[in-house]
C-alpha cells in the first residue's frame, strides 16, 4: 500500500493536479473520490477531464448521475451523491462503464467502497482553510501503486 | 408560427428519475400526464421500492400507460403519433421508455419523434395555455440544469450560458443538506425564506474571470458551508434568514443574467422551465424582470415543471407536425445538446 499527502493551497491546485491525473491516466484507471460538500472533487474531474484533452464544459452530475467527456481517453464521470443503495450503482452499468478502458471518476466513493476493484486510486479531500485542502491519494494494489509514484514525480506542475 | 400536430399524441419520458407517461391533444391540451413517483403506485398495483433504476423504469411503464389512458378515455386505437425523450440523461433509463415507444409506434403504425428532455421543459411553458411568442429568452433551471438560451422558434436556439460547475437545483439540495433540513431541499428552503420578505442578505455572487454570463453555484455551496460552521444556526429564525440569504443569492444569479440577455435581445417572452421554476420567489423575480422589458413571463404550473411526459408528447407533437419523424432506429443519446 502506498499513501502520500498533497497539499492544495488553491482551487486553481486543485484542478492542477486532477490534471496531472489526467495527463498520466492509462485506459482502465479507476478513481474513489472522497470529501464533505465543497471539498473540490467536481472540480479535480475538471482538471482530470483537461488533463484528457477534453475541452466542453465538465459539471456536477450529482443529479444526472453520470457524464461522459470524450479525450485521448474516455472519462466516465460517476456521482452517488443521492444514491442509497449499491444496486442503484449496479443497475447504472457500473460493471459494464468500468471495463471499457476509459478512467472513472466517482465522486462520493466511499459510500459503497465495496463496488471497487482492489486496483482503484483513493483520494480523499480534508480541509485545511476556506481555499486550502489536504488531499490523501492511496493505492493498495501492485498495478495501481505505479500511478501514484509518477503523480509525487511531477507534482507540483 | 406554432403549427401543432392534429389529434393526441402518446408521451413518455425516462430520463432519469422520473417514469411518466401522458395524452396530449393538438400539442398543447393535456388529457392524462402521471409521474410514477407522485402516484400511488404502491397502494394500487403494489410493491415499487422508489430508486434511481433502470428496472424501476420498466416496472412502472405499463401502470403509467394504462392510467393515462383510463384517465384520458383514449385507446391505442385513437392516438395520432408517440413521442419520446431520447436525450440527455443516462443510457439504460433512456432505453426503457425508447423501446417503448418504438414498439407502441411500430405495432400501432403511427410516427414516432424523438424529443430532448430540456427543450421539452420549456415546451411545457405552452401546455394548457397559449402559444409562446418568439423570439424569446428561455431558461431552463433544475437539478442537473442550468442554462439560457435564446430561442427563435421551438427548435431553433442558440445557448447563451450554463452552469460550470453545480445546477441551481442542485445548490438548493445541498444547502438544505447542510442546513440540516429533509429532502426535497428546494421547497423546503422556500419555505423557511418566505419568514423573512424583506431579508436583503445575500452570499458574494459569482464572477467568471473571463466576464462570461456563465452560472456557477459551487462556490455558494462552499459559502454556505462555511458560514454554517462559522455560525451554526441556532433555532428556526437563524434557519429562516440563512435561507432568505441564499434564496436571494441564487435568484440574483439567475435574475441579473436574464436582465443582461433581455436587455440585449428584446425578446416577446421570458419562458422558463424546471423544477427550480417552482419557486414562487423566482417566478415573482423573473415576472419582474420580464415586465420592466415589455416581455411576458411564461412559466407552467408546478406539475409541468418538473419531470413530467406532458412536454414529451406536446414538443412531439410540434416535431410532428414539422415532418421530424423519427426513425425506428433512433438511438438513445446520452449526452446530447439540442442548440
Amino acid at each position: 500500500m502506498l499513501t502520500t499527502s498533497i497539499t492544495c493551497d488553491t482551487p486553481e491546485q486543485t484542478f492542477q493536479l486532477g490534471q496531472l491525473i489526467g495527463r498520466q491516466a492509462q485506459p482502465g484507471d479507476i478513481w474513489s473520490l472522497s470529501g464533505q460538500l465543497g471539498a473540490g472533487k467536481t472540480l479535480l474531474v475538471q482538471g482530470i477531464a483537461k488533463g484528457l484533452g477534453f475541452e466542453g464544459p465538465v459539471n456536477s452530475p450529482s443529479f444526472n448521475l453520470q457524464h461522459i467527456y470524450e479525450g485521448r481517453l474516455n472519462l466516465y464521470h460517476f456521482d452517488w451523491y443521492r444514491l442509497m443503495n449499491p444496486r442503484e450503482v449496479e443497475d447504472l452499468g457500473w460493471f459494464e462503464w468500468t471495463g471499457r478502458g476509459g478512467v472513472v471518476a466517482v465522486e462520493w466513493g466511499d459510500k459503497f467502497p465495496k463496488l471497487f476493484p482492489a486496483t482503484t486510486l483513493k483520494l480523499f479531500f480534508e480541509f485545511l482553510s476556506e481555499e486550502s485542502r489536504r488531499v490523501i491519494v492511496e493505492a493498495s494494489h501492485p498495478e495501481s501503486i505505479p500511478r501514484v509514484e509518477e503523480l509525487i514525480k511531477c507534482w507540483p506542475l | 408560427m406554432n403549427l401543432l400536430m392534429r389529434g393526441l399524441i402518446l408521451g413518455i419520458e425516462s430520463s432519469c428519475d422520473e417514469t411518466a407517461v401522458a395524452v396530449v391533444e393538438n400539442g398543447q391540451k393535456v388529457l392524462a400526464s402521471e409521474v410514477a413517483s407522485q402516484m400511488d403506485l404502491h397502494r394500487r398495483y403494489g410493491g415499487v421500492v422508489p430508486e434511481v433504476a433502470s428496472r424501476v423504469h420498466l416496472e412502472s411503464l405499463p401502470f403509467l400507460l394504462k392510467e393515462v389512458l383510463v384517465q384520458s378515455q383514449t385507446t391505442y386505437d385513437d392516438l395520432a403519433g408517440i413521442a419520446v425523450t431520447s436525450a440527455p440523461g443516462l443510457i439504460g433509463a433512456l432505453l426503457v421508455g425508447l423501446s417503448a415507444a418504438k414498439g407502441l409506434a411500430f405495432r400501432l403504425h403511427l410516427p414516432l419523434a424523438t424529443v430532448h428532455h430540456i427543450e421539452a421543459h420549456l415546451y411545457a411553458a405552452q401546455l394548457d395555455a397559449a402559444s409562446v411568442e418568439f423570439p424569446a429568452l428561455g431558461l431552463a433551471v433544475s437539478g442537473g440544469h442550468t442554462e439560457l438560451y435564446h430561442m427563435e422558434d421551438w427548435g431553433r436556439y442558440r445557448l447563451l450560458a450554463s452552469t460550470r460547475d453545480d445546477a441551481a437545483g442542485e445548490a438548493f439540495d445541498k444547502v438544505a443538506k447542510l442546513m440540516g433540513l429533509g429532502y426535497p431541499g428546494g421547497p423546503m428552503i422556500e419555505k423557511l425564506a418566505k419568514a423573512c420578505p424583506d431579508s436583503q442578505d445575500h452570499f458574494p455572487f459569482s464572477k467568471m474571470k473571463d466576464k462570461s454570463l456563465d452560472f456557477s453555484f459551487s462556490g455558494l455551496k462552499t459559502a454556505v458551508m462555511l458560514e454554517v460552521k462559522k455560525n451554526p444556526p441556532k433555532g428556526e429564525r437563524d434557519l429562516q434568514r440563512l435561507a432568505a440569504k441564499f434564496q436571494n443569492t441564487v435568484r440574483e444569479e439567475i435574475t441579473s443574467r436574464v436582465h443582461a440577455f433581455l436587455v440585449d435581445l428584446k425578446p416577446k417572452s421570458l419562458v422558463a422551465g424546471g423544477g427550480v421554476a417552482c419557486n414562487q420567489n423566482l417566478r415573482d423575480a423573473l415576472r419582474k424582470e420580464a415586465e420592466s422589458f415589455g416581455a411576458v413571463l411564461r412559466v407552467p404550473p408546478p406539475k409541468y415543471c418538473s419531470d413530467n411526459a406532458a412536454m414529451v408528447a406536446g414538443l412531439g407533437a410540434y416535431q410532428l407536425a414539422q415532418g421530424r419523424k423519427a426513425a425506428l432506429s433512433a438511438t438513445a443519446q446520452p449526452q446530447a445538446s439540442f442548440h
